[in-house]
């Protein structure tokens, strides 16, 4: 995975949320940015993954900018998403 | 001589000229044809619309059709969701018994009464069941099946009832939640028709 800096707008805290939470949560944060920014989405929910790819593939005004998993102090699994509004 | 030339050349002309012409006619034709197809199909092309029947008044299956309800809207999906039969109890505020027929009574009396009072398909054990589902949801932060409902109201996902399952039951629309339209099996088909996802739950 590619490591270059993406210019993030906006933070979204998802951990502890479960399926549909962090999609509909990240919807309305999406919708609050402009055309062009980024929203950085952090998760524990390990379904996270497939559900941002899939709502990335189905709409079209939203793109997955990256993907990314790593570990808090803790131990806990994070999934951080990074998605830019297209329209 | 020079005008027998001309006079070939001119009526040579005039023949392209015609030919010109009638192809320029039956390309327009063409055209037009192909843009009524056009506009046949797009009229035809799904919409990004999801349209749900809920049939069921299990706790269960009603959360599952709440969780793809209010995800699909979340994804930029139009969602309808349309209550039928058992369905139309996650949609009660209340029980009312007035002015009803005997036969109307015992559903309304028999049925349960809003998303708080829905009985599991399967281990409910009387209750003992969906208590500890709620109690396990609620400790992994799983949201419970009335905020997905107003999940769902919030993101403008369109609630049908059914009018005669409605009449079979004896609900009135005044013990169902506000905002809810009702409707018939064309209510539903018109969305379904112009869905890209259809459900049946």
């Amino acid at each position: 995975m590619s490591a270059e800096p993406i210019d993030v707008k906006q933070e979204l805290d998802v951990r502890g949320a479960k399926c549909p939470i962090p999609i509909i949560k990240a919807r309305q944060e999406i919708n609050r940015l402009q055309v062009g920014e980024v929203l950085r989405v952090v998760a524990t929910d390990p379904g996270s993954v497939n559900d941002f790819k899939g709502w990335a593939q189905t709409a079209k005004n939203i793109e997955l900018v990256r993907q990314e998993e790593t570990t808090d102090s803790s131990g806990q699994r994070l999934f951080i998403h990074y998605l830019r509004r297209l329209a | 001589m020079t005008a027998a030339i001309l006079e070939r050349e001119s009526a040579t002309l005039n023949g392209t000229a015609e030919e010109f012409r009638e192809r320029m006619q039956s390309l327009e034709a063409r055209l037009h044809d192909l843009e009524a197809q056009v506009r046949e199909l797009k009229e035809r092309a799904p919409e990004s619309r999801v349209s749900i029947v809920v049939m069921s008044g299990d706790l269960d299956r009603v959360l599952a059709a709440f969780v793809i309800a209010t995800g699909a809207a979340a994804m930029g999906f139009q969602v309808s969701m349309f209550f039928t039969f058992w369905g139309l109890s996650a949609l009660r505020k209340n029980r009312k018994l007035r002015g009803k027929r005997w036969l109307e009574k015992a559903f309304t009396l028999l049925t349960p009464v809003g998303a708080e009072n829905l009985a599991l398909s399967k281990l409910n054990f009387a209750g003992l069941g969906k208590m500890l589902l709620r109690k396990q949801m609620r400790e992994r932060q799983i949201s419970s099946l009335s905020e997905l409902m107003q999940l769902a109201r919030d993101l403008g996902v369109r609630f049908v009832a059914c009018q005669m399952s409605m009449d079979v039951m004896g609900i009135t629309a005044e013990e169902l939640l506000p905002g809810v339209e009702t409707g018939g099996v064309a209510t539903f088909l018109a969305d379904a028709a112009k869905s890209q996802v259809t459900l049946f739950i």
